[in-house]
Protein backbone atom coordinates (compact mmCIF):
# COMPACT_ATOMS: atom_id res chain seq x y z
CA UNK A 1 0.00 0.00 0.00
CA UNK A 2 2.80 2.11 0.52
CA UNK A 3 4.56 1.49 -1.98
CA UNK A 4 1.27 2.16 -4.25
CA UNK A 5 0.93 5.49 -2.29
CA UNK A 6 4.87 6.18 -3.22
CA UNK A 7 3.84 5.49 -7.27
CA UNK A 8 1.00 7.90 -7.29
CA UNK A 9 3.02 10.42 -5.90
CA UNK A 10 5.73 10.00 -8.44
CA UNK A 11 3.65 10.40 -11.38
CA UNK A 12 1.94 13.28 -10.11
CA UNK A 13 5.12 14.98 -10.17
CA UNK A 14 6.20 13.74 -13.60
CA UNK A 15 2.96 14.09 -15.11
CA UNK A 16 2.51 18.21 -13.76
CA UNK A 17 6.31 18.78 -15.06
CA UNK A 18 5.35 17.22 -18.53
CA UNK A 19 2.04 19.29 -18.32
CA UNK A 20 3.95 22.46 -17.60
CA UNK A 21 6.16 21.49 -20.68
CA UNK A 22 3.59 20.86 -23.37
CA UNK A 23 1.05 24.28 -22.19
CA UNK A 24 0.44 24.84 -26.06
CA UNK A 25 -1.10 21.15 -26.25
CA UNK A 26 -2.85 21.20 -23.20
CA UNK A 27 -4.91 24.87 -24.39
CA UNK A 28 -5.47 23.26 -27.61
CA UNK A 29 -6.84 20.71 -26.28
CA UNK A 30 -9.39 22.63 -23.39
CA UNK A 31 -10.53 24.86 -26.60
CA UNK A 32 -11.58 21.46 -28.00
CA UNK A 33 -13.66 20.77 -24.58
CA UNK A 34 -15.45 23.80 -24.42
CA UNK A 35 -16.14 23.90 -27.60
CA UNK A 36 -18.17 21.51 -28.32
CA UNK A 37 -21.01 22.06 -25.72
CA UNK A 38 -20.57 25.74 -26.57
CA UNK A 39 -21.73 25.17 -30.36
CA UNK A 40 -24.91 22.59 -28.71
CA UNK A 41 -25.82 25.15 -25.98
CA UNK A 42 -26.10 28.00 -28.81
CA UNK A 43 -27.35 25.84 -31.52
CA UNK A 44 -30.38 24.84 -28.92
CA UNK A 45 -30.78 28.50 -27.24
CA UNK A 46 -31.67 29.40 -30.82
CA UNK A 47 -34.17 26.62 -31.18
CA UNK A 48 -35.65 26.90 -27.59
CA UNK A 49 -35.92 30.80 -28.37
CA UNK A 50 -37.62 29.87 -32.24
CA UNK A 51 -40.10 27.71 -30.49
CA UNK A 52 -41.23 30.43 -27.86
CA UNK A 53 -38.52 29.75 -25.31
CA UNK A 54 -38.89 26.36 -24.46
CA UNK A 55 -38.21 22.77 -25.67
CA UNK A 56 -39.77 19.96 -23.66
CA UNK A 57 -39.25 20.54 -19.74
CA UNK A 58 -36.15 22.99 -20.90
CA UNK A 59 -35.77 26.12 -21.49
CA UNK A 60 -33.81 28.72 -23.08
CA UNK A 61 -31.52 28.99 -20.14
CA UNK A 62 -32.03 25.56 -18.91
CA UNK A 63 -30.05 24.71 -21.97
CA UNK A 64 -27.21 26.81 -20.77
CA UNK A 65 -27.11 25.54 -17.57
CA UNK A 66 -27.29 21.98 -18.94
CA UNK A 67 -24.49 22.48 -21.14
CA UNK A 68 -22.12 24.16 -18.69
CA UNK A 69 -22.72 21.75 -16.55
CA UNK A 70 -22.19 19.23 -18.70
CA UNK A 71 -18.59 20.93 -19.86
CA UNK A 72 -17.22 20.33 -16.14
CA UNK A 73 -18.56 16.86 -15.42
CA UNK A 74 -16.89 15.95 -18.93
CA UNK A 75 -13.59 17.52 -18.14
CA UNK A 76 -13.85 15.62 -14.89
CA UNK A 77 -14.31 12.18 -16.38
CA UNK A 78 -12.60 12.32 -19.86
CA UNK A 79 -9.28 10.16 -20.17
CA UNK A 80 -7.04 10.19 -23.43
CA UNK A 81 -6.20 6.66 -23.02
CA UNK A 82 -7.30 5.50 -25.88
CA UNK A 83 -5.06 7.39 -27.81
CA UNK A 84 -2.54 6.67 -25.57
CA UNK A 85 -2.48 2.96 -25.43
CA UNK A 86 -2.40 2.72 -29.25
CA UNK A 87 0.77 4.64 -29.12
CA UNK A 88 2.39 2.41 -26.63
CA UNK A 89 1.65 -0.95 -28.29
CA UNK A 90 2.81 0.39 -31.58
CA UNK A 91 6.01 1.69 -30.55
CA UNK A 92 6.44 -1.45 -27.71
CA UNK A 93 6.50 1.25 -24.76
CA UNK A 94 4.76 -1.32 -23.45
CA UNK A 95 6.97 -3.29 -22.54
CA UNK A 96 8.62 -0.97 -19.71
CA UNK A 97 5.79 -0.88 -17.72
CA UNK A 98 5.07 -4.49 -17.90
CA UNK A 99 8.46 -5.12 -16.26
CA UNK A 100 7.57 -2.83 -13.07
CA UNK A 101 5.76 -4.76 -10.35
CA UNK A 102 2.25 -2.94 -10.13
CA UNK A 103 -0.41 -3.12 -12.40
CA UNK A 104 0.24 0.12 -15.36
CA UNK A 105 -3.28 1.25 -14.42
CA UNK A 106 -2.17 2.87 -11.40
CA UNK A 107 0.17 5.09 -13.01
CA UNK A 108 -2.67 5.78 -15.75
CA UNK A 109 -4.71 6.83 -12.97
CA UNK A 110 -2.39 9.25 -11.33
CA UNK A 111 -1.23 10.77 -14.55
CA UNK A 112 -5.17 11.03 -15.47
CA UNK A 113 -6.12 12.72 -11.76
CA UNK A 114 -3.25 15.16 -11.86
CA UNK A 115 -3.52 16.58 -15.27
CA UNK A 116 -7.11 17.31 -14.22
CA UNK A 117 -5.86 19.47 -10.80
CA UNK A 118 -4.29 21.36 -13.60
CA UNK A 119 -7.46 21.70 -16.27
CA UNK A 120 -9.85 21.56 -13.51
CA UNK A 121 -9.31 25.26 -12.30
CA UNK A 122 -9.81 27.41 -15.36
CA UNK A 123 -12.01 24.61 -17.14
CA UNK A 124 -14.60 26.15 -13.54
CA UNK A 125 -13.44 29.97 -14.77
CA UNK A 126 -14.43 29.47 -18.14
CA UNK A 127 -18.04 27.62 -17.02
CA UNK A 128 -18.64 30.28 -14.66
CA UNK A 129 -17.82 32.97 -17.39
CA UNK A 130 -20.24 31.95 -19.38
CA UNK A 131 -22.61 31.07 -17.03
CA UNK A 132 -22.91 34.89 -16.88
CA UNK A 133 -22.74 35.57 -20.30
CA UNK A 134 -25.90 33.22 -21.22
CA UNK A 135 -27.43 33.82 -17.69
CA UNK A 136 -27.14 30.23 -16.37
CA UNK A 137 -28.63 29.43 -12.94
CA UNK A 138 -28.62 26.16 -11.04
CA UNK A 139 -31.00 25.26 -8.17
CA UNK A 140 -30.57 22.10 -7.08
CA UNK A 141 -32.22 21.09 -3.85
CA UNK A 142 -29.54 20.03 -0.84
CA UNK A 143 -29.61 16.21 -1.13
CA UNK A 144 -28.72 16.21 -4.53
CA UNK A 145 -25.47 18.53 -4.16
CA UNK A 146 -24.22 15.96 -1.30
CA UNK A 147 -24.94 13.32 -3.73
CA UNK A 148 -23.46 14.95 -6.71
CA UNK A 149 -19.80 14.40 -5.51
CA UNK A 150 -20.08 10.68 -4.75
CA UNK A 151 -22.03 10.45 -8.04
CA UNK A 152 -19.17 12.18 -9.86
CA UNK A 153 -16.34 10.22 -8.59
CA UNK A 154 -18.21 7.07 -9.69
CA UNK A 155 -18.98 8.60 -13.14
CA UNK A 156 -15.11 9.08 -13.48
CA UNK A 157 -14.13 5.27 -12.37
CA UNK A 158 -16.99 4.08 -14.87
CA UNK A 159 -15.67 6.15 -17.50
CA UNK A 160 -11.79 5.26 -16.73
CA UNK A 161 -12.96 1.40 -16.54
CA UNK A 162 -14.38 1.52 -19.70
CA UNK A 163 -11.88 3.46 -21.79
CA UNK A 164 -8.99 1.77 -20.40
CA UNK A 165 -10.86 -1.76 -21.49
CA UNK A 166 -11.70 -0.59 -24.47
CA UNK A 167 -8.32 0.72 -25.16
CA UNK A 168 -6.67 -2.71 -25.10
CA UNK A 169 -8.63 -3.16 -28.14
CA UNK A 170 -5.26 -2.05 -29.62
CA UNK A 171 -3.33 -5.45 -28.60
CA UNK A 172 -5.84 -7.55 -31.30
CA UNK A 173 -5.56 -4.45 -34.05
CA UNK A 174 -4.22 -1.57 -35.75
CA UNK A 175 -7.46 0.18 -36.38
CA UNK A 176 -7.95 2.04 -33.26
CA UNK A 177 -8.87 5.22 -34.72
CA UNK A 178 -12.31 3.50 -36.36
CA UNK A 179 -12.87 1.91 -32.87
CA UNK A 180 -12.44 5.08 -31.04
CA UNK A 181 -14.72 7.52 -33.49
CA UNK A 182 -17.92 4.38 -33.54
CA UNK A 183 -17.22 4.94 -29.05
CA UNK A 184 -17.26 8.96 -29.25
CA UNK A 185 -20.22 8.57 -31.61
CA UNK A 186 -22.57 6.48 -29.44
CA UNK A 187 -21.55 8.49 -26.60
CA UNK A 188 -22.65 11.61 -28.19
CA UNK A 189 -25.92 10.16 -28.88
CA UNK A 190 -25.91 8.04 -25.68
CA UNK A 191 -24.32 10.28 -23.00
CA UNK A 192 -26.67 13.46 -23.41
CA UNK A 193 -23.41 15.31 -25.27
CA UNK A 194 -25.90 16.02 -28.24
CA UNK A 195 -28.86 16.62 -26.11
CA UNK A 196 -30.13 16.52 -23.26
CA UNK A 197 -31.52 12.37 -23.29
CA UNK A 198 -35.42 13.19 -22.82
CA UNK A 199 -35.53 15.37 -25.74
CA UNK A 200 -34.23 12.21 -27.98
CA UNK A 201 -36.42 9.67 -29.97
CA UNK A 202 -37.78 7.46 -27.47
CA UNK A 203 -35.64 4.11 -28.69
CA UNK A 204 -32.63 6.03 -28.14
CA UNK A 205 -33.73 6.51 -24.52
CA UNK A 206 -34.19 3.16 -24.08
CA UNK A 207 -30.81 2.40 -25.46
CA UNK A 208 -29.47 4.97 -23.60
CA UNK A 209 -30.94 3.32 -20.01
CA UNK A 210 -29.58 0.12 -20.89
CA UNK A 211 -25.86 0.92 -21.93
CA UNK A 212 -23.58 2.69 -19.70
CA UNK A 213 -22.67 6.09 -21.47
CA UNK A 214 -25.42 8.27 -19.66
CA UNK A 215 -24.37 7.19 -16.23
CA UNK A 216 -21.12 8.71 -17.27
CA UNK A 217 -22.05 12.23 -18.24
CA UNK A 218 -26.07 12.91 -18.65
CA UNK A 219 -26.85 11.51 -15.32
CA UNK A 220 -24.78 13.90 -13.01
CA UNK A 221 -25.29 16.92 -15.06
CA UNK A 222 -29.10 15.89 -14.55
CA UNK A 223 -28.62 15.44 -11.26
CA UNK A 224 -26.80 18.69 -10.14
CA UNK A 225 -29.65 20.39 -12.33
CA UNK A 226 -31.88 19.43 -9.69
CA UNK A 227 -34.12 17.28 -12.22
CA UNK A 228 -33.98 14.14 -10.62
CA UNK A 229 -36.05 12.65 -8.24
CA UNK A 230 -35.38 10.84 -5.49
CA UNK A 231 -36.09 7.77 -6.81
CA UNK A 232 -34.14 8.34 -10.03
CA UNK A 233 -31.62 9.46 -8.44
CA UNK A 234 -30.54 6.10 -5.91
CA UNK A 235 -31.84 4.30 -9.36
CA UNK A 236 -28.81 6.05 -11.11
CA UNK A 237 -26.50 5.39 -8.48
CA UNK A 238 -27.50 1.56 -8.63
CA UNK A 239 -26.86 1.72 -12.36
CA UNK A 240 -23.52 3.46 -12.13
CA UNK A 241 -22.33 0.72 -9.40
CA UNK A 242 -23.64 -2.31 -11.45
CA UNK A 243 -21.71 -1.22 -14.50
CA UNK A 244 -18.37 -0.19 -12.11
CA UNK A 245 -18.85 -3.89 -11.45
CA UNK A 246 -19.15 -5.30 -14.81
CA UNK A 247 -16.24 -2.98 -16.12
CA UNK A 248 -13.86 -4.17 -13.56
CA UNK A 249 -14.78 -7.88 -14.27
CA UNK A 250 -14.34 -6.99 -18.01
CA UNK A 251 -10.98 -4.79 -17.60
CA UNK A 252 -9.36 -7.92 -16.23
CA UNK A 253 -10.85 -10.35 -18.57
CA UNK A 254 -9.40 -8.24 -21.51
CA UNK A 255 -6.41 -7.29 -20.35
CA UNK A 256 -5.79 -11.25 -18.62
CA UNK A 257 -6.02 -12.38 -22.64
CA UNK A 258 -4.44 -9.30 -24.55
CA UNK A 259 -0.94 -9.71 -22.29
CA UNK A 260 -0.62 -12.47 -23.53
CA UNK A 261 -1.37 -11.35 -27.35
CA UNK A 262 1.58 -8.55 -27.12
CA UNK A 263 4.84 -9.44 -28.99
CA UNK A 264 6.54 -6.46 -28.13
CA UNK A 265 7.01 -4.47 -31.25
CA UNK A 266 9.88 -1.99 -31.77
CA UNK A 267 13.66 -1.72 -29.94
CA UNK B 1 1.63 24.30 -65.31
CA UNK B 2 4.84 23.24 -63.47
CA UNK B 3 2.82 23.27 -60.73
CA UNK B 4 -0.29 21.14 -62.21
CA UNK B 5 2.40 18.32 -63.54
CA UNK B 6 4.26 17.98 -60.35
CA UNK B 7 1.20 17.82 -58.25
CA UNK B 8 0.23 15.31 -60.28
CA UNK B 9 3.77 13.56 -60.43
CA UNK B 10 3.36 13.91 -56.33
CA UNK B 11 -0.47 12.45 -56.71
CA UNK B 12 0.53 9.32 -58.49
CA UNK B 13 3.73 8.59 -56.22
CA UNK B 14 1.00 8.58 -53.18
CA UNK B 15 -2.06 6.38 -55.24
CA UNK B 16 1.22 3.74 -56.14
CA UNK B 17 2.39 3.52 -52.55
CA UNK B 18 -1.38 3.76 -50.67
CA UNK B 19 -2.56 0.79 -52.96
CA UNK B 20 -0.68 -1.38 -51.06
CA UNK B 21 -2.76 -0.69 -48.13
CA UNK B 22 -6.23 -1.00 -50.17
CA UNK B 23 -8.40 -1.95 -46.92
CA UNK B 24 -7.05 1.60 -45.88
CA UNK B 25 -10.06 2.85 -48.09
CA UNK B 26 -12.64 0.78 -46.56
CA UNK B 27 -11.58 2.05 -43.01
CA UNK B 28 -11.97 5.57 -44.47
CA UNK B 29 -15.25 4.96 -46.20
CA UNK B 30 -16.52 3.90 -43.16
CA UNK B 31 -15.29 6.40 -40.35
CA UNK B 32 -16.34 8.96 -43.42
CA UNK B 33 -19.83 7.97 -43.28
CA UNK B 34 -19.96 7.65 -39.89
CA UNK B 35 -19.43 11.13 -39.39
CA UNK B 36 -21.38 11.94 -42.16
CA UNK B 37 -24.39 10.21 -40.46
CA UNK B 38 -23.59 11.75 -37.08
CA UNK B 39 -24.32 15.09 -38.56
CA UNK B 40 -27.58 13.88 -40.60
CA UNK B 41 -28.80 12.39 -37.09
CA UNK B 42 -28.05 16.27 -35.48
CA UNK B 43 -29.89 17.78 -37.75
CA UNK B 44 -32.92 15.37 -37.90
CA UNK B 45 -33.18 15.48 -34.01
CA UNK B 46 -32.90 19.74 -34.50
CA UNK B 47 -35.24 20.04 -36.89
CA UNK B 48 -37.72 17.99 -35.54
CA UNK B 49 -37.58 20.55 -33.11
CA UNK B 50 -38.00 23.67 -35.41
CA UNK B 51 -38.18 24.33 -39.42
CA UNK B 52 -35.37 26.97 -39.62
CA UNK B 53 -31.91 27.42 -38.01
CA UNK B 54 -31.07 31.12 -37.42
CA UNK B 55 -32.70 31.82 -40.85
CA UNK B 56 -31.49 29.07 -42.60
CA UNK B 57 -33.80 26.20 -43.56
CA UNK B 58 -32.85 22.35 -43.78
CA UNK B 59 -31.91 22.20 -47.13
CA UNK B 60 -29.71 24.99 -46.60
CA UNK B 61 -27.67 23.51 -43.53
CA UNK B 62 -27.09 20.20 -45.22
CA UNK B 63 -25.92 22.32 -48.26
CA UNK B 64 -23.43 23.57 -45.82
CA UNK B 65 -22.94 20.51 -44.13
CA UNK B 66 -22.15 19.29 -47.90
CA UNK B 67 -19.51 22.26 -47.84
CA UNK B 68 -18.23 20.92 -44.79
CA UNK B 69 -17.07 17.66 -46.02
CA UNK B 70 -15.96 19.12 -49.38
CA UNK B 71 -13.65 21.29 -47.79
CA UNK B 72 -12.63 18.98 -44.62
CA UNK B 73 -11.68 16.68 -47.31
CA UNK B 74 -9.58 19.06 -49.64
CA UNK B 75 -8.00 20.47 -46.21
CA UNK B 76 -7.32 16.73 -45.40
CA UNK B 77 -6.36 15.70 -48.80
CA UNK B 78 -3.25 18.46 -49.51
CA UNK B 79 -2.72 21.39 -46.91
CA UNK B 80 -2.93 18.95 -43.49
CA UNK B 81 -0.57 16.16 -44.43
CA UNK B 82 1.72 18.14 -46.66
CA UNK B 83 2.54 20.81 -43.51
CA UNK B 84 2.60 17.94 -40.93
CA UNK B 85 5.50 16.78 -42.96
CA UNK B 86 6.85 20.33 -43.62
CA UNK B 87 7.15 20.54 -39.29
CA UNK B 88 8.50 17.09 -39.33
CA UNK B 89 11.01 17.59 -41.90
CA UNK B 90 12.18 20.89 -40.03
CA UNK B 91 12.44 19.15 -36.52
CA UNK B 92 14.55 16.50 -38.50
CA UNK B 93 16.70 17.99 -40.88
CA UNK B 94 15.55 16.22 -43.89
CA UNK B 95 13.96 19.86 -45.40
CA UNK B 96 17.65 19.91 -47.09
CA UNK B 97 16.39 17.85 -49.79
CA UNK B 98 13.85 19.93 -50.32
CA UNK B 99 15.87 22.88 -50.59
CA UNK B 100 17.77 22.01 -52.57
CA UNK B 101 15.74 20.91 -55.47
CA UNK B 102 15.64 23.37 -58.34
CA UNK B 103 11.91 24.36 -57.56
CA UNK B 104 10.20 26.40 -55.33
CA UNK B 105 10.30 25.42 -52.02
CA UNK B 106 7.07 26.46 -50.65
CA UNK B 107 5.17 25.01 -53.70
CA UNK B 108 7.39 22.12 -52.67
CA UNK B 109 6.54 21.31 -49.50
CA UNK B 110 3.25 22.14 -50.12
CA UNK B 111 2.48 19.48 -52.40
CA UNK B 112 4.86 16.63 -51.97
CA UNK B 113 2.75 14.62 -49.23
CA UNK B 114 -0.83 14.38 -50.01
CA UNK B 115 -3.21 11.95 -48.08
CA UNK B 116 -5.52 10.06 -51.03
CA UNK B 117 -8.15 8.27 -49.16
CA UNK B 118 -9.54 12.04 -47.94
CA UNK B 119 -10.74 11.40 -51.50
CA UNK B 120 -13.77 9.93 -50.10
CA UNK B 121 -14.79 12.73 -47.84
CA UNK B 122 -14.91 15.12 -50.83
CA UNK B 123 -16.69 12.54 -53.15
CA UNK B 124 -19.74 12.64 -50.18
CA UNK B 125 -19.26 16.25 -49.41
CA UNK B 126 -20.54 16.85 -53.33
CA UNK B 127 -23.06 13.95 -53.36
CA UNK B 128 -24.34 15.67 -50.33
CA UNK B 129 -23.84 19.26 -51.54
CA UNK B 130 -25.84 17.80 -54.83
CA UNK B 131 -28.83 15.95 -53.06
CA UNK B 132 -29.44 19.62 -51.02
CA UNK B 133 -29.13 21.54 -54.26
CA UNK B 134 -31.97 19.61 -56.15
CA UNK B 135 -34.20 19.51 -52.68
CA UNK B 136 -33.60 23.44 -52.93
CA UNK B 137 -34.87 23.44 -56.18
CA UNK B 138 -34.52 26.09 -58.74
CA UNK B 139 -33.00 28.63 -56.73
CA UNK B 140 -29.70 28.13 -57.04
CA UNK B 141 -28.80 30.77 -60.42
CA UNK B 142 -25.87 30.67 -62.94
CA UNK B 143 -24.66 34.08 -60.40
CA UNK B 144 -24.97 31.74 -57.36
CA UNK B 145 -23.08 28.99 -58.44
CA UNK B 146 -20.09 30.89 -59.60
CA UNK B 147 -19.61 33.47 -56.53
CA UNK B 148 -19.70 29.57 -54.91
CA UNK B 149 -16.87 28.17 -56.97
CA UNK B 150 -15.63 31.65 -56.18
CA UNK B 151 -15.55 31.55 -52.50
CA UNK B 152 -14.50 28.37 -52.07
CA UNK B 153 -11.12 29.04 -53.86
CA UNK B 154 -10.86 32.40 -51.64
CA UNK B 155 -11.57 30.27 -49.01
CA UNK B 156 -9.17 27.35 -49.80
CA UNK B 157 -6.27 29.85 -50.43
CA UNK B 158 -7.09 31.44 -46.76
CA UNK B 159 -6.49 28.08 -44.91
CA UNK B 160 -3.95 27.05 -47.19
CA UNK B 161 -2.04 30.49 -46.45
CA UNK B 162 -3.52 30.47 -42.32
CA UNK B 163 -1.57 26.64 -42.24
CA UNK B 164 1.68 27.89 -43.84
CA UNK B 165 2.09 30.62 -41.58
CA UNK B 166 2.06 28.27 -38.33
CA UNK B 167 4.23 25.74 -40.06
CA UNK B 168 6.64 28.25 -40.97
CA UNK B 169 6.72 28.95 -37.28
CA UNK B 170 7.94 25.83 -36.84
CA UNK B 171 11.52 27.38 -37.72
CA UNK B 172 11.64 29.10 -34.87
CA UNK B 173 9.74 26.37 -32.00
CA UNK B 174 10.62 23.50 -33.88
CA UNK B 175 7.89 21.57 -31.89
CA UNK B 176 5.20 22.85 -33.04
CA UNK B 177 3.02 19.65 -34.57
CA UNK B 178 -0.02 20.20 -32.16
CA UNK B 179 -0.64 23.55 -33.56
CA UNK B 180 -2.10 22.33 -36.46
CA UNK B 181 -4.93 20.56 -34.35
CA UNK B 182 -5.76 24.08 -32.99
CA UNK B 183 -7.20 24.70 -36.73
CA UNK B 184 -8.76 21.15 -36.75
CA UNK B 185 -10.76 21.44 -33.37
CA UNK B 186 -12.05 25.02 -34.44
CA UNK B 187 -13.27 23.24 -37.66
CA UNK B 188 -16.08 21.67 -35.95
CA UNK B 189 -17.72 25.14 -35.32
CA UNK B 190 -18.24 25.27 -38.98
CA UNK B 191 -20.47 22.40 -39.45
CA UNK B 192 -23.20 25.04 -38.22
CA UNK B 193 -23.30 29.04 -40.00
CA UNK B 194 -21.19 31.05 -38.77
CA UNK B 195 -23.82 33.57 -37.74
CA UNK B 196 -25.41 31.49 -35.17
CA UNK B 197 -22.79 32.37 -32.24
CA UNK B 198 -22.25 35.34 -30.53
CA UNK B 199 -19.83 38.63 -31.74
CA UNK B 200 -16.38 37.42 -29.89
CA UNK B 201 -16.65 33.73 -31.50
CA UNK B 202 -18.00 35.00 -34.76
CA UNK B 203 -15.23 37.30 -35.20
CA UNK B 204 -12.42 34.87 -33.90
CA UNK B 205 -13.85 31.98 -36.14
CA UNK B 206 -13.29 34.77 -39.01
CA UNK B 207 -9.97 36.43 -38.23
CA UNK B 208 -8.28 34.46 -35.58
CA UNK B 209 -8.97 31.05 -37.07
CA UNK B 210 -10.64 31.55 -40.77
CA UNK B 211 -13.02 28.96 -40.08
CA UNK B 212 -15.85 30.76 -41.45
CA UNK B 213 -14.10 31.17 -45.05
CA UNK B 214 -13.83 27.35 -45.28
CA UNK B 215 -17.38 26.78 -45.02
CA UNK B 216 -20.30 29.61 -43.96
CA UNK B 217 -19.32 31.75 -46.65
CA UNK B 218 -19.15 29.31 -49.87
CA UNK B 219 -22.33 28.19 -48.81
CA UNK B 220 -23.68 31.65 -48.40
CA UNK B 221 -22.74 31.88 -51.55
CA UNK B 222 -24.77 29.47 -53.08
CA UNK B 223 -27.93 29.97 -51.11
CA UNK B 224 -27.82 33.87 -52.04
CA UNK B 225 -26.84 35.16 -48.82
CA UNK B 226 -24.17 36.56 -49.36
CA UNK B 227 -23.33 40.34 -50.14
CA UNK B 228 -20.98 42.34 -52.51
CA UNK B 229 -18.92 43.37 -49.19
CA UNK B 230 -18.25 39.75 -48.36
CA UNK B 231 -17.24 38.11 -51.76
CA UNK B 232 -14.85 41.47 -52.39
CA UNK B 233 -13.79 41.19 -48.72
CA UNK B 234 -12.83 36.91 -48.92
CA UNK B 235 -11.29 38.08 -52.64
CA UNK B 236 -8.77 40.73 -51.21
CA UNK B 237 -8.29 38.81 -47.84
CA UNK B 238 -6.88 35.74 -49.82
CA UNK B 239 -4.72 37.67 -51.94
CA UNK B 240 -3.21 39.43 -48.94
CA UNK B 241 -2.82 36.34 -46.79
CA UNK B 242 -1.54 34.62 -49.66
CA UNK B 243 1.18 37.47 -50.03
CA UNK B 244 1.92 37.84 -46.33
CA UNK B 245 1.97 33.77 -45.91
CA UNK B 246 4.82 33.87 -48.52
CA UNK B 247 6.51 36.57 -47.50
CA UNK B 248 6.70 34.94 -44.28
CA UNK B 249 7.49 31.79 -45.64
CA UNK B 250 10.66 33.23 -47.16
CA UNK B 251 11.43 35.01 -43.65
CA UNK B 252 11.91 32.09 -41.77
CA UNK B 253 13.47 29.81 -44.60
CA UNK B 254 16.49 32.37 -43.85
CA UNK B 255 16.37 31.37 -40.29
CA UNK B 256 16.70 27.99 -41.21
CA UNK B 257 20.38 26.28 -40.98
CA UNK B 258 19.18 22.14 -41.08
CA UNK B 259 19.24 19.68 -38.38
CA UNK B 260 21.16 17.01 -39.89
CA UNK B 261 24.64 18.14 -40.63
Amino acid sequence: MKALAELYLQQFKTTLATMFQYRAALLIWMIGQVLEPLIYLIVWSIVSKASGGSIGDYTTTDFASYFIVLMLVNQFSYTWIMYEFEYRIREGILSFALLKPVHPIHSDIADNVSSKIITLPAMTLIAIALAFGFHATISPPLWAIALFIPVLLLAFLLRFLLEWTLAQAAFWTTRISAINQTYFVLMLFLSGQLAPLTLLPVPVQIAANILPFQWMIGFPVELLLGRLTPVEAITGLGAQLGWIVGGYVLLRLVWRYGVRNYSAVGQ
Amino acid sequence: MNYFRLLAAFFRVSVTTELAYRLNFVWQLFQTLLSLGVSLAGLGIIFSYTDSLGGWRPDEILALVGVYFLVGGLIGLFIQPAMEQFIESVRDGSLDFALTKPEDSQLLVSIRQVDIWRLIDIILGIVVLIVALVRLGEKVGLLQAGAFVLMLIAGGIIVYSFFLILATLSFWLVRVENILTIFQSMYEAGRWPISLYPGWLRYGLTFVIPVAFATTVPAEALTGRLNWYTLLGAVALAILLFAASRAFWQFGLRRYSGASA
